[in-house]
């Protein structure tokens, strides 16, 4: 019973010195790790952006390697402890991504993203129609956005919200909720879980096409203005560490991205060249609601 | 005759006198002083049915269960090994620091330390160190580890406690300290603590596979993201892979292959991310320094900022908190006390009492997570389903140990059947074990209030999943904290009601169960 006491701890031991050893030696090849925020369904995630991996890593010449997470939160910090030097990012998480990482750089877009939008939805019951001005019925309904920290499901509209209805969310409505992604705030509208909701234009049109909305049940009552989203964000350090002028061919090998099974895994027909500037809109309205400090 | 009708009299006297004593009796008043308090919630919580047409999406839901998949998931047996890996060292790591630890209990600090680290819930921990290390297996070994060393250390401290010493002191007058402990005390006491720990691994099971919610690469990761996209056949399919473990660990887990298991653990759970220093340091000296003292705004600015966030945010969130905790606590003891005749021999016969085992081991091995996702999606969002979810899974944990503990009672053998046997015969000899169950349970319920926050219901864990999301650290610790005082707050205030009472929860088996 005593051995089997001290035969546990070594073995516990021996463990605990195995992780970090085998740590270290798995880490010896440089590989460049990229991830992508977890904005719609994520089935078959690592094969999709697998494909995107296997690109990158033909066009680089350095291996490349997808990362699944499954936040926003998860996405930015994996970037800003350097365990993903690439990333998919939405608007706001990619500025608080730039912010966190000094040096880090927007460096494309979709082409869909100079020009976004959010769609406002709701429930069929509502009676609400489709209009070409904000909805103001809306108020004291129950409303879900999509995660806490997305920019065409809780930035752009909670932006909106306050603009037109004059007050925080949780005072213009009955109800708030975050349903975790727009696939989700679509569903839970459509079951009338929630009355109105706020999503992404480029999923509602996506699930739309696939024939997984009952748009006897929930319709599109308002788009908002647009705004620019989705983009590559690159650390500032890829070129010390690959060697100069990586960024570049990075930037180069995306924009060159025309093989519509791999753009089919964003959802985007092209990419386009971007900067940090791009961006000064979201940072703005981000600070305005009081997202960002 | 004249004796018999005689005797009948005084029986029934003493059964008479027997219960106006317990109406008069502390346990008794308490229990309806807990009552009230939760009617008193009632009017607070929101708890409206709001959802429009629930049936399609339950319909799916359901149908998911006919035909389980896992064919859309992209490494389930992975997954699977994953949980088994972090649950089996997350645990015995814990285990071994506890057993450290429990010989120190003695000592204020290490209590109040202790107390401390347990009342932070494990997906916080893991909320941290995600922080701290990243993708690192390291992240999902401390958050599994280290609440669980605490709690270790607290139970092991007990049943040392409550060991005899008579072989230890006659020993030690010849022998060193050292040898004495693991000659006279720890043979007496070993086979508790390989119940308790056999036991905690299972809960360790659980946990593991609900780190996965917040990103860690276990079951709740793929689960998660089932339920996200209503894939319902995976969601079952995982669900029931899970149970499968549960239900035959009795088969696999044996303390001589633990070795073993320990040994091959580390090469499942490692991958090649690194620890960074920098991202260490800079945890502690930049991200949880709170923003006014960052911007050098002094004092003022620190007490503007911390009254803003407890007046917006952790106000709202430990009434919120407090609110379902109590709501769902007597919820649970009216649950248990209905559902643990449905595994005891006092009831039903042995065909019944399995069923009865089959459907409490089922509510009680599944989350309260998904249980309150099942529930969220039938009546849509309030704070109803959180509080139905943690009865459910509570009621079930205490009328397993509540029909165990029954199983131990000797009736009669022209004692009452039915509804009076339940009432008169049976109940009143276990009400002193079910309330101890009950307030155990107590400080654990309001911990897992905090997983139902990041679900959507505006409890403590609803802020701080907010505030890390924004990745506002500094904001999180303060939250973090304040829910670990109010969780030690209710811990104490049970430890005392519990000895006010003089409640004790029995035989050492059941004992052991009944302590997370």
């Amino acid at each position: 019973m005593t051995t089997l006491l001290r035969r546990l701890g070594i073995s516990l031991l021996i463990s605990l010195s195995l992780i970090s050893v085998s740590t270290s030696v798995f880490s010896a090849p440089k590989t460049l790790v990229f991830s992508a925020i977890p904005d719609q369904n994520q089935s078959q995630l690592v094969q999709r952006f697998g494909k995107v991996a296997d690109y990158l890593t033909k066009t680089l010449g350095v291996p490349v390697k997808y990362v699944p997470v499954n936040s926003y939160a998860a996405a930015i910090t994996a970037f800003r402890n350097n365990q993903v030097q690439l990333a998919w990012f939405g608007g706001l998480s990619g500025v608080r991504a730039r912010l966190l990482v000094p040096d880090s750089e927007a460096i494309a877009q979709g082409f869909e993203d100079t020009q976004f939008e959010t769609y406002f939805i709701a429930h069929h019951s509502t009676g609400l129609k489709p209009s070409d001005n904000f909805p103001e019925s809306i108020a004291g309904k129950s409303f879900t956005f999509g995660s806490k920290g997305s920019t065409s499901g809780r930035l752009m509209p909670e932006f909106y919200i306050r603009e037109h209805l004059g007050k925080a969310p949780d005072e213009a409505f009955n109800l708030v909720g975050f349903s975790g992604n727009h696939s989700r705030t679509i569903a839970l509208v459509q079951s009338g879980a929630y009355q109105v909701g706020a999503t992404n234009y480029k999923v509602w049109e996506k699930e739309l096409a696939a024939g997984k909305i009952d748009t006897d049940k929930v319709s599109v009552i308002w788009k908002t203005p647009t705004y620019p989203d989705y983009q590559w964000t690159v650390r500032g350090d890829v070129d010390s560490v690959w060697g100069d002028g990586f960024k570049a061919r990075i930037k180069q090998a995306l924009l060159d991205m025309k093989d519509p099974a791999l753009l089919d895994a964003f959802p985007r027909s092209a990419f386009v060249s971007a900067s940090n500037d791009d961006y000064q809109p979201i940072l703005d309205t981000a600070k305005e609601i009081g997202l960002i400090d | 005759m004249y004796a018999k009708t005689c005797l009948i009299f005084t029986v029934n006297k003493l059964t008479v006198s027997k219960g106006l004593r317990f109406r008069r009796s502390p346990r008794w008043k308490v229990s309806w002083l807990f009552v009230f308090v939760a009617l008193a919630c009632l009017p607070f919580a929101d708890l409206s049915i709001s959802t429009y047409d629930p049936w399609a999406e339950l319909g799916r839901l359901f149908g998911g269960l006919l035909q389980p998949s896992l064919v859309a998931i992209e490494k389930p047996f992975e997954a699977l090994l994953q949980t088994l890996a972090f649950a089996i060292l997350g645990v015995s790591s814990g285990s071994l620091i506890g057993f450290g630890l429990a010989q120190l209990f003695h000592l204020r600090l290490v209590r109040i330390v202790c107390a401390s680290v347990r009342a932070i819930h494990e997906l916080f921990w893991a909320l941290i160190f995600l922080q701290i290390f990243g993708l690192h297996p390291l992240t999902g070994l401390l958050a599994l580890g280290l609440p669980y060393a605490a709690t270790f250390a607290k139970v092991y401290a007990e049943i040392l406690e409550e060991g005899d010493r008579r072989a230890y002191d006659t020993i030690r007058q010849s022998a060193g300290p050292t040898s004495a402990f693991f000659y006279a005390r720890l043979p007496d006491l070993w086979q508790h603590f390989v119940t308790y720990t056999g036991y905690r691994l299972e809960c360790g099971l659980r946990s593991s596979a609900v780190l996965g919610f917040v990103g860690l690469p276990t079951l709740g990761y793929y689960l998660s993201t089932a339920f996200l996209e209503g894939a319902y056949a995976e969601v079952w399919a995982l669900l029931i892979l899970f149970y499968l473990v549960i239900a035959s660990l009795r088969y696999w887990l044996r303390p001589k292959l633990l070795p073993l298991y320990i040994l091959i653990a580390p090469f499942i759970i490692a991958n090649d991310s690194e620890i960074s220093v920098d991202n260490i340091s800079r945890f502690f000296t930049q991200d949880i320094v709170p923003l006014p003292l960052r911007n050098s705004e002094g004092l003022s600015g620190l007490w503007q900022w911390f009254t803003e966030l407890f007046l917006t945010e952790a106000l709202p969130g430990i009434i919120n908190t407090l609110l379902l905790t109590q709501i769902a606590l007597v919820l649970t003891g009216l649950i248990a006390l209905i559902w643990f005749p449905l595994i005891s021999r006092l009831f039903f016969e042995r065909f019944g009492r399995l069923l009865g085992h089959l459907f409490l081991v089922i509510m009680r091995s599944t989350p309260e997570y998904i249980l309150a996702f099942i529930l969220l999606t039938l009546w849509g969002p309030s704070m109803l389903p959180a509080v139905i979810a943690l009865a459910l899974h509570n009621g079930a944990i205490i009328a397993h140990l509540m029909g165990r503990y029954s199983n131990t009672l000797s009736l009669r053998v022209d004692a009452t059947a039915g509804m009076n046997r339940y009432a008169y015969e049976v109940v009143p000899r276990i009400y002193n074990q079910f309330l101890a169950f009950l307030f155990y349970r107590w400080e654990i319920i309001q911990r897992e209030t905090a997983i139902l926050g990041i679900l959507g219901i505006t409890t403590l864990g609803f802020y701080i999943d907010s505030a890390i999301q924004d990745i506002r650290l500094d904001r999180a610790m303060v939250l973090i904290a304040i829910t670990a005082a109010l969780n030690v707050c209710i811990d104490s205030l049970s430890h005392y009601i519990r000895s006010k009472l003089r409640l004790s929860i029995g035989s050492q088996q059941i004992s052991a169960e009944s302590r997370r």
